[in-house]
């Protein structure tokens, strides 16, 4: 049969398409034509798939072969495509049973060799294969681990183009080669460090507590050696296991990001610190031809930590907005939309201006009061307005460090507190849309099901006539009370859970 | 005569008697025009054309395909010299409205039988 189909994925986001690949062999000269929008890396995909064709022994025909990717209008990049275009091509000549060739979906690179290279995003190719219904996929041996995390598809790891066609039924005999490894994997469950390593700043640990039970983010400002980076990075240690969907996305970005996925679902929370000179694209993904996932999209489901806030330039703090309030990043290229998962976690990290010292030791403070008052107003008042908890953390003292540890912390004995906090909230919020305290909305707040206890906003209502509050900040001390109430085991906010949801808001204030 | 020049000859003879059985009656060899040579010239009785056949000979594919090379330069000055042997032959081209143009490969090893691959308009 001169025609012969085949199938692969083209990734947008950590979605993807079904592509159809079709070869037609025609009686004229010799010629190689790929068409239906590919990008350079996919065109250079005829000279890859006919090199690796001859080296595997299946030479590509010596007639007219036109290739053509469908849907036509999808931009579709990547070297992915190779060896669906091989086995659509080697099918249509004959070599390949054609009917085997239709029922799968192919992804994998091909080496000059004919040899499978793993290709970055194989595991949300598969799952999307897997959702547009086809329950067989080829993948590079490389990929095989990461591909088999999705369940109900069955996955096939082959090392070269020649195992392939093989294995749908050509009549050759086997050539061993050593397969081309993937990225190494790393133990997939380790958070780095525990809270036992935190001297002192109850406060502190007590917040970040809360930010965990609560899914609220956190704003830390204190002086150098406080211990704000050392908090922060415990944070996700404090945070329940992923479901799995969710875990799933996680390793789906890592996957984009050609990150090593392992053979095991990775169900720690991401850990994101960007350096302070990131620009605002590295923030969010970008680039020309296919969009790479920005810290934003890998600290989706996890903790972005953010050290040295004031230091980070204005567009790339204010690109946060977006996913801040909507949960995910969508990127516009010149004809596709590329969404992102990215509800996260933020934590900002100050000094309290450039030398670090106001506060501390006001005399030994070199900073002007313009340069201190300019220094944390670089921080945006519509970012700070989104961050729920906003702490001052002080240095430790030779006294704090010579009392004894009344009990000793540790990370899984905070874990499960803030795993039963968050089972309290889950069930309050049953028939809702919100899971966590941090995303309740402000009706729901004056609803009878989320008032607090009747005169215990007495406080909250003077500072909000003062001006002190915004409306804003008024329910988001509501909603911090309540992961209060959630973490004591308290039914219901009252002034105790206020007054304290009101002093972890105040670092701003003073 | 050099050695290529022997196969090419052995080729042409080959194609000829190849597209002969298939029908065809050879009109010209090895004609030459202002813009080269044309190898085989022939008509195509069935479809009432005028076939002009590039003949390319080799003794294996260990350097690709015969058909391989023939570029799009060659093909060119193919469809130039149909033209001129159009212009050369008004009897023999009048009678015939249409001009086509094939490729023959022929694959001949010393020691077996040649194989023959005939591609129809390959314009």
């Amino acid at each position: 049969m001169p025609l012969a189909r085949s199938h692969a994925v083209a990734l947008l986001g950590i979605d993807g398409a079904i592509v159809q690949i079709e070869a037609d062999i025609s009686s004229n000269l010799p010629a190689f034509i790929l068409i239906g929008l590919p990008d350079a890396a996919l065109g250079e995909a005829r000279d890859r798939v006919r090199a690796a064709a001859h080296n595997s022994g299946l030479a590509i025909t010596a007639r007219k072969l036109t290739v053509n990717l469908s849907p036509a209008a999808l931009p579709k990049h990547g070297a992915a495509f190779d060896l669906a275009i091989a086995m659509a091509a080697l099918a249509a000549d004959g070599k390949v049973p054609a009917v085997s060739v239709d029922r799968v979906v192919h992804l994998g690179e091909l080496a000059l060799d004919g040899r499978l290279r793993p290709i970055p995003g194989a595991l949300p190719a598969v799952l999307a294969a897997s959702r547009a219904g086809y329950d067989t996929v080829v993948v590079p041996a490389g990929n095989a681990d990461e591909a088999r995390l999705v369940e109900g598809v069955r996955v096939v790891g082959v090392a070269s183009l020649r195992d392939a066609a093989i294995w749908h039924g050509a009549e050759l005999e086997p050539v061993e080669c050593d397969p081309i490894p993937g990225p190494v994997a790393v133990d997939p469950d380790d958070d780095a460090g525990d809270l036992g390593d935190i001297v002192g700043n109850e406060d502190a640990v007590e917040a970040a507590q809360i930010a965990a039970a609560g899914g609220h983010h956190l704003f830390l400002l204190g002086p150098p050696g406080a211990g704000k980076t050392m908090l922060a990075s415990r944070l996700p240690g404090l945070l329940p296991d992923l479901p799995a969907a969710e875990a799933l996305e996680v390793a789906s970005i890592r996957s984009l990001g050609g990150a090593p996925v392992g053979s095991r679902l990775r169900v720690r929370p991401p850990f994101e610190a960007p350096h302070h000179t990131a620009s605002a694209v590295s923030m969010i993904g970008g680039g020309s031809g296919w969009i790479r996932p920005g810290a934003v999209v890998r600290a989706a489901h996890g903790v972005l930590f953010l050290d040295e806030a004031p230091e980070f330039p204005a567009a790339a703090l204010d690109a946060l907005r977006q996913p801040l309030e909507s949960g995910v990043v969508a990127i516009s290229l010149v004809n596709a939309t590329a969404r992102y998962p990215a509800r996260f976690q933020l934590v900002l990290a100050a000094n309290p201006c450039p030398c670090g010292l106001s506060g501390v030791d006001d005399r030994a403070c070199t900073c002007s009061p313009f340069a201190r008052r300019r220094y944390l107003g670089r921080l945006s008042g519509p970012l700070l307005d989104r961050i729920d908890i906003q702490l001052v953390v002080r240095r430790i003292t030779a006294a704090q460090l010579r009392a004894a540890p009344t009990r000793p912390r540790t990370s899984v004995a905070a874990r499960e507190r803030v795993v039963a906090a968050r089972a309290v909230a889950a069930e309050r919020l049953a028939g809702t849309p919100w899971r966590l305290n941090a995303h309740v909305s402000g009706p729901w707040l004056r609803s009878p099901a989320g008032a607090p206890v009747r005169g215990a906003t007495a406080a909250l209502d003077r500072a909000l006539v003062r001006g002190a509050l915004t409306m804003r900040g008024y329910d988001r001390v509501l909603k911090l009370a309540w992961t209060i109430c959630d973490l004591d085991g308290v039914d219901r906010p009252a002034a105790d859970q206020i007054g304290r949801a009101l002093y972890l808001r105040k670092a701003m204030a003073e | 005569m050099a050695a290529k020049d022997v196969l090419g000859a052995r080729g042409e003879s080959i194609a000829a008697d190849h597209l002969t059985r298939r029908g065809l009656r050879v009109l010209d060899r090895n004609w030459r025009g202002p813009s080269g040579e044309l190898d085989l010239v022939l008509q195509d009785p069935a479809s009432r054309e005028v076939v002009v056949a590039e003949v390319k000979t080799r003794a294996g594919v260990a350097f690709g395909h015969p058909f391989e090379a023939i570029t799009a330069a060659k093909l060119a000055r193919l469809r130039r010299l149909a033209g001129e042997w159009c212009d050369a032959h008004p009897e023999l081209a009048g009678a015939h409205p249409r001009v086509r143009i094939d490729a023959v490969a022929v694959i001949a090893p010393r020691d077996r039988p040649a194989v023959i691959e005939h591609l129809r308009g390959i314009f």
